[in-house]
């Protein structure tokens, strides 16, 4: 129970807490498990660098900042407009989700039988709804559509071939792929306006 | 004591890669290139990240009614639902296709 607590109040970003939980139940190697977590936790470096931006913390803030660094927290506030909003969302957020996230899993800890089936409430679809009504906002042109549907690819489509947690490692590779497209495009369009068709031919 | 060390290397690798991205430099991120990397790296994780919770079972693709309460979400969402109303949907059409039998 204290372990199940530590990893809530430690690692504080889901995914990671819930492959290193499944890792450990089936036997696995405690290294082993804790790469696949790590892998997992990777991509809140991404959010970080995002954040970093739009947040404009102070340096000595970071450190404590870099704690509640999730999935949530970046959502949310990067659907903000400006500074100050972004600023409250990702502490609002962080502080709520670290509290809750922390005392259910004190009371799941505890003896959880008692809720029943969770699934049967349709409660595991909140967190990818959740996502989707956050992403939505996101996709205001065809270059982040592009990004998302073949993020959406990769990560299903990889899914069974590769350890979990590297499909969305993978899948972030959408990003650099449609931003290299859309600069050989801007690039053809510069060098047909100049009059040379060699660029355009090469495509 | 083995899975204090599990723990404890998780929590310390966590953390360094969250603290990582926040510490990358201001100037490196003024460069535009940079600037709009940045910005659609979250929109690749969260699509991939949203379609593996809906889709996926462990390592395995499915369609259940996951997937129902997705769409029942993404429909309330292009009627311009409020937030709580949009996550309310997908619950509680979830929840409903598995009542009836999904």
């Amino acid at each position: 129970m204290w372990q199940t607590c530590a990893l809530s109040l430690l690692v504080f970003t889901g995914a990671s807490q819930f492959a290193l939980v499944g890792a450990l139940a089936a036997g696995g190697n405690p290294l082993t498990a804790a790469a696949g977590a790590f892998f997992l936790g990777v991509r809140n470096a991404f959010y970080g660098l995002r954040l970093s931006q739009s947040l404009a913390l102070p340096r000595a803030v970071r450190p404590f900042a870099a704690h509640w660094v999730i999935d949530e927290t970046t959502a949310v506030s990067l659907a903000q407009r400006g500074r100050r909003a972004a600023r409250i969302g990702f502490t609002v957020t962080g502080l709520t989700l670290y509290l809750l996230w922390n005392l259910t899993t004190l009371l799941g800890a505890l003896g959880a039988e008692a809720l029943g089936d969770t699934d049967a409430w349709g409660l595991d679809v909140a967190g990818p709804a959740v996502f989707l009504a956050l992403l939505a906002p996101m996709l205001k042109t065809a270059v982040e559509r592009a990004v998302a549907g073949l993020a959406v690819l990769l990560g299903l489509g990889l899914l069974p071939f590769l350890p979990a947690g590297v499909p969305v490692l993978a899948a972030a590779l959408a990003a650099p792929a449609v931003l290299y497209v859309e600069g050989r495009r801007a690039g053809g369009r510069e060098a047909a306006r100049r009059g040379g068709s060699g660029q355009e031919a090469k495509r | 004591m083995n899975t204090w060390i599990a723990i404890g290397v998780t929590a310390l690798g966590c953390y360094a890669v969250k603290l990582a991205g926040l510490l990358v430099p201001a100037g490196l991120l003024e460069r535009p290139l940079v600037r709009r990397f940045a910005a659609l790296l979250p929109v690749a994780l969260l699509a991939a990240l949203t379609a593996q919770q809906t889709f996926a079972d462990g390592r395995a693709l499915v369609l259940d009614a996951r997937a129902a309460g997705l769409a029942a979400a993404a429909v309330a969402l292009l009627l311009r639902a409020p937030f709580l109303l949009v996550v309310a949907a997908a619950v509680a059409v979830t929840a409903g296709v598995r009542a009836v039998g999904g």
